[in-house]
C-alpha cells in the first residue's frame, strides 16, 4: 500500500470570484513509504499548493489525499493528527522561529503533539544532532545563529516531530554552495537513519538529481510527470522548455548526442560524466 | 483566506469621478458632509439624497457596492434608532409599555438620524471608491502642504502612510505563510481553547514583527541609497493638475451646499 | 581607460560594542581597481567579506583604514554622499524591501523625485529605463503583482533612472527562481553592453561569475583570486578548498586532464566542452 496517495487531487483558489484559479488540476500520484522524491516546477505550476494538501493544511475543491490507505479528510477533526505525521518545512523556514531558545523552539512542534518532558527533550537533542547543531547552541537565541544554523534549526523544528513523511519547500534557497551541500547532506542523513518518505522540492535538478528515487514535475496545475530520475533527464529539452534548470553536463551530453556521439546513457553529475568518458576514451585507445 | 482581503476598496474605472483631481473629490466631500449636518432639515436631507444620487450615477461603480457599504454599520445603526426612540420623551407618545415610551419626535429623528448616516457612507464611499489610496494619501499631502509652514510633519506623514500601502499587501502574504508554517508545526490558531490560541498567536506575532523590522531596516538604506533626504527639494512624478471640469464640480457642489442650508432655513 | 573603482588598503571592521569589544577584521586589507565599462562578479561563500565590500562602494559603510574612490569620490566624504549615490546605484537581494512605493513608474521615479529632477525630464528618464529593462507595460501595476525578476527590474530600472556610471548588485538573484535569475542577468548584461555602465555583481552563484568579463574571488575578507572566468574557474581544486562551485564542464575537463587527457581545463561553457569532447574522441 502507498504511504501517500491522491486522487483526482484538484484544487481552485477564490471560487466564484473574479480570482478564481485553478492551482492543481486533477493530479493523481502515488508514493511508496522510504522513498526520496524530487519534486520540481517553476513558480505558479502549482507544487507548492500541491503540497499543502499533503498534511491537509489546503482542503481539496474537489478528489482525494490517502495517507497510508485513509482519506485525511474522513475525520476533520483529526487533521491536526495528519500534520505530526506529514511535516512541512516550508520555503524560508528560519523566518518562522520565535522561542526565546533554539531548544524550546524545536520543542514547539513536538510539544503540541503533547509528548512527555523526556520524549521531547530526546527529540530535540537527536534531531539537531541529525541535522548538525551542536548541543551547546541549545540555550542560545535562535536568533543569535548565522543564516544557516537559523535554516537547520527551523528544518529540526519540524523532524523534531518525526513525521513519517518530511516534505521541505526549497531548503537550499538563497544559500551558498557550501551551506546547500551541508543541509542536503544532513537531510540524507536522517533519511538513511529514520528510513522515512522524503519530498524535496527544488527549482534545480542539480540539487535532486543525485539522491532522489522518482521527480514529479508539475506544470500549469497539473502533473507533467512523475517518474524515475533517470527516465526524466531523458525529457531533458522539454523541462528545459517548461522553465526548469537542467544541469549543465546533462545539457552538453544532449549536444553530443545530436552531433552523433551517443553515449546511450543520461548523465546528470559530474562524477557519472567522467566514469562514462574515461570509460569511452580507454575503449577508443584500446582498438 | 487572508489574501483575499482587498484593501481600500478602491474599484478602477474611467468615469468622470474617477478622473476628477483628488484634492477637489475631498473638498467635495467635506463641503458635503457640512450639507448633511448644516441644513438639518428633511429638505436639506433630500438635496444631499438628489446629489449623491447623480454622482454615484456618474461613477459607474454598482448600486450595489455601495449597498454593501452600509452592512457592516448596521449594527450601528440600529443601536442608534433605538436610543433615540427609547431616550426621547418629548412630543406626543404613540406606543407605551411600562416605562418604555415611544414618541413622534423620538420616530422622527430616529429615520433622520439613519438617513443622514447612510446618506454620509454612501457619500464618502465614493470617494474610497474612485480614487486609490495611493492618490488620495498625495492629495491630503498636497493639501496640507500649507501646515508645513507651521513645522507640521506633512510630507513624512504622508511618506509613512504610502510605505504602509506598499506593504499591506506583503505583510499579509507574509502573515498568511506564518500562520501555515506554524499550523504545520501543531499550532491551533483557529480552532482550540481562548488560551491555546492566544498562546500560539505569540508564535506568529514575534517572526512577523521581527521580519517588519528587518524590512524597514533594509528599505530604509535603500531609500538612502536613492538620495532620499525627507521632504525639501523633492520634485513629483504624479502631477495633479486641475481642469474646468474640476471647478464645475465644485460650483455645482457649493450650488447645492447654498440651496440645502437657504432651503432649510425658510 | 579610467578606474572608475579605487579601492586602496581597505580594513573594516563593526564598531566594538558591549557585547563584542574586540569585533573580528571583516575586510583585511582589499586593493581592487576596476575600469569603466567592466563587468566584474565578485565571488565568495557567505561571510567571506564579499557584502561587506559591496556596501564599501556606495558609503553605507565607510573604511575602518584605507580608501575607497568611486569616479573621483572619496566615499568618505560626506559632502558628495548624493553624488555619489547617483554615480553608483545600488541594488539589494530582497526586490520586496526595496521597492517603496505602490505603483511600478514611481517607485522608478523615487530618486528622481528626491533630486530634484524636473518633471519633464523626470518622465523622460523614468519611461527610458522601464523601457531598458523590458517593464514599461507593467508602469501601472502595483510591485506586488510582480514576480520576483520583475521586481529586481523594476528595482534596477530605478538605479538606472539616475544615469550611473556604476552599479552594484549585491547578490540580485540569490531569492530568484531561475527564470526570474535568467531575466535579471540578462539585463544586467544588455546594461553593460548597450549603455556601458559598470557593472559590479556580488554573487555566489558561479554560472553569474561565469558570464562576467573578471572574476574576483574573496575568502575570509581577502581577495585570494582577480582574473578572466576562465582562468579563476580552472582552478577547480583551490576553489572547491574554498568552498565554492565551478561550472560542471570546467570541473569535467578538470577531471579529463587530471586522467591524462589532452584538454584545456580553462573551459566555462557548453559549446566549447562539446567541441574539446568530440575532439577528444575523434583523435588518432
Amino acid at each position: 500500500m502507498p504511504i501517500l496517495e491522491t486522487q483526482e487531487l484538484t484544487y481552485v483558489y477564490s471560487p466564484g470570484t473574479p480570482f478564481e484559479k485553478k492551482a492543481v488540476d486533477n493530479v493523481n500520484i502515488s508514493i511508496e513509504k522510504g522513498e526520496i522524491i524530487g519534486v520540481m516546477g517553476h513558480t505558479g505550476s502549482g507544487k507548492s499548493t500541491l503540497i499543502q494538501h499533503f498534511n491537509g493544511l489546503l482542503k481539496p475543491t474537489s478528489g482525494r489525499v490517502l495517507l497510508n490507505g485513509r482519506d485525511i479528510w474522513e475525520d476533520k477533526t483529526k487533521i491536526r493528527d495528519v500534520r505530526f505525521q506529514v511535516g512541512l518545512v516550508f520555503q524560508y523556514p528560519e523566518y518562522q522561529l520565535f522561542e526565546e531558545t533554539v531548544f524550546k523552539d524545536i520543542a514547539f512542534g513536538p510539544k503540541n503533539m503533547g509528548l512527555s518532558d523526556d520524549e521531547i527533550k530526546r527529540r530535540v537533542y537527536e534531531t539537531a544532532h541529525d541535522i548538525g547543531l551542536s548541543e551547546e547552541l541549545m540555550e542560545r537565541s535562535p536568533f543569535d545563529l548565522s543564516g544557516g544554523q537559523k535554516r537547520r534549526a527551523a528544518i529540526a523544528g519540524v523532524m523534531a516531530m518525526e513525521p513519517e513523511i518530511l516534505i521541505l519547500d526549497e531548503p537550499t534557497a538563497g544559500l551558498d554552495p557550501a551551506g546547500r551541500d551541508k543541509i542536503l547532506s544532513h537531510i540524507k542523513a536522517y533519511h538513511q537513519r529514520t528510513g522515512n518518505t522524503t519530498l524535496i522540492v527544488s527549482h534545480s535538478m542539480e540539487d535532486i538529481a543525485s539522491f532522489a528515487d522518482r521527480i514529479l514535475v508539475m506544470n500549469d496545475a497539473g502533473l507533467f510527470c512523475f517518474d524515475e530520475t533517470v527516465k526524466v533527464f531523458s525529457r531533458s529539452e522539454e523541462i528545459a522548455q517548461i522553465g526548469l534548470d537542467v544541469p549543465q553536463i546533462t545539457r552538453v551530453f544532449d549536444k553530443l548526442k545530436k552531433r552523433g556521439f551517443d553515449f546511450g546513457k543520461e548523465v546528470y553529475t559530474v562524477e557519472y560524466a567522467r566514469n562514462l568518458l574515461l570509460k569511452k576514451l580507454a575503449e577508443r585507445e584500446a582498438r | 483566506m487572508l489574501r483575499d482581503i482587498t484593501i481600500g476598496q478602491y474599484f478602477p474605472g474611467n468615469s468622470i469621478i474617477h478622473r476628477l483631481d483628488p484634492r477637489f473629490k475631498i473638498i467635495m466631500t467635506v463641503l458635503y458632509i457640512i450639507m448633511l449636518f448644516a441644513g438639518g432639515t428633511y429638505i436639506a436631507l433630500a438635496i444631499g439624497a438628489v446629489y449623491t444620487i447623480i454622482a454615484v450615477a456618474l461613477s459607474r461603480i454598482k448600486p450595489k457596492m455601495f449597498v454593501k457599504s452600509i452592512k457592516p454599520i448596521m449594527p450601528f445603526l440600529v443601536i442608534t434608532a433605538l436610543i433615540n426612540l427609547l431616550l426621547i420623551s418629548s412630543g406626543d407618545i404613540v406606543w407605551q409599555w411600562k416605562f418604555l415610551k415611544i414618541t413622534d419626535v423620538g420616530i422622527n429623528t430616529s429615520v433622520f438620524m439613519i438617513l443622514r448616516i447612510i446618506l454620509l457612507i454612501t457619500g464618502t464611499s465614493l470617494l474610497t471608491y474612485t480614487t486609490s489610496p495611493i492618490t488620495l494619501t498625495d492629495a491630503i499631502e498636497r493639501l496640507l502642504s500649507p501646515l508645513k509652514k507651521l513645522k507640521f510633519p506633512v510630507h513624512e506623514l504622508a511618506m509613512m502612510m504610502s510605505i504602509a500601502l506598499r506593504f499591506i499587501p506583503t505583510l499579509i502574504e507574509e502573515t498568511d505563510k506564518i500562520m501555515s508554517a506554524q499550523k504545520a508545526r501543531g499550532a491551533e490558531i483557529d480552532t482550540g481553547s481562548f488560551m491555546t490560541r492566544a498562546r500560539n498567536l505569540v508564535s506568529i506575532l514575534v517572526p512577523l514583527f521581527i521580519s517588519s523590522f528587518r524590512r524597514a531596516d533594509e528599505l530604509a538604506t535603500a531609500m538612502e541609497c536613492r538620495c532620499y533626504n525627507g521632504g525639501s527639494g523633492r520634485t513629483r512624478l504624479r502631477q495633479l493638475r486641475s481642469s474646468a471640469r474640476d471647478y464645475i464640480a465644485l460650483a455645482v457642489t457649493i450650488a447645492f451646499l447654498a440651496a440645502a442650508i437657504i432651503l432649510s432655513k425658510i | 581607460m579610467n578606474n572608475i573603482i579605487e579601492i586602496k588598503n581597505l580594513h573594516f571592521s563593526y564598531e566594538p560594542t558591549s557585547e563584542n569589544e574586540n569585533p573580528p577584521e571583516v575586510l583585511k586589507g582589499i586593493d581592487l581597481s576596476i575600469k569603466e565599462g567592466e563587468f566584474v562578479a565578485v565571488l565568495g561563500h557567505n561571510g567571506s567579506g564579499k557584502s561587506t565590500l559591496a556596501k564599501h562602494l556606495n558609503a553605507i559603510l565607510l573604511p575602518s583604514q584605507g580608501s575607497v574612490i568611486v569616479d573621483g569620490i572619496d566615499t568618505a566624504d560626506e559632502d558628495k554622499l548624493f553624488e555619489l549615490r547617483q554615480r553608483a546605484g545600488m541594488v539589494f537581494q530582497n526586490p520586496d524591501n526595496q521597492i517603496v512605493s505602490s505603483i511600478v513608474e514611481e517607485d522608478v521615479a523615487f530618486a528622481l523625485e528626491n533630486l530634484g529632477v524636473p518633471y519633464e525630464e523626470m518622465r523622460r528618464r523614468v519611461d527610458e529605463s522601464l523601457k531598458a529593462v523590458k517593464m514599461y507595460k507593467y508602469r501601472l501595476h502595483s510591485p506586488s503583482q510582480l514576480s520576483g525578476g520583475q521586481k529586481q527590474r523594476v528595482a534596477i530600472a530605478g538605479i538606472i533612472a539616475m544615469q550611473p556610471k556604476c552599479i552594484i548588485l549585491d547578490e540580485p538573484t540569490a531569492m530568484l527562481d531561475p527564470s526570474g535569475r535568467k531575466e535579471v542577468m540578462a539585463t544586467i548584461k544588455r546594461m553593460n553592453r548597450e549603455q556601458g555602465i559598470t557593472v559590479v555583481l556580488i554573487t555566489h552563484y558561479m554560472d553569474e561569475a561565469a558570464q562576467s568579463d573578471r572574476v574576483v574571488v574573496m575568502d575570509s575578507g581577502k581577495i585570494v583570486m582577480d582574473d578572466k572566468p576562465e582562468k579563476v574557474f580552472s582552478q577547480v581544486d583551490v576553489m572547491k578548498n574554498i568552498r565554492l562551485d565551478v561550472p560542471q564542464v570546467t570541473e569535467l575537463a578538470w577531471e579529463l586532464k587530471k586522467a591524462g587527457y589532452d584538454i584545456s581545463p580553462e573551459i566555462i561553457s557548453e559549446d566549447e566542452c562539446v567541441e574539446a569532447i568530440i575532439r577528444l574522441m575523434s583523435e588518432n
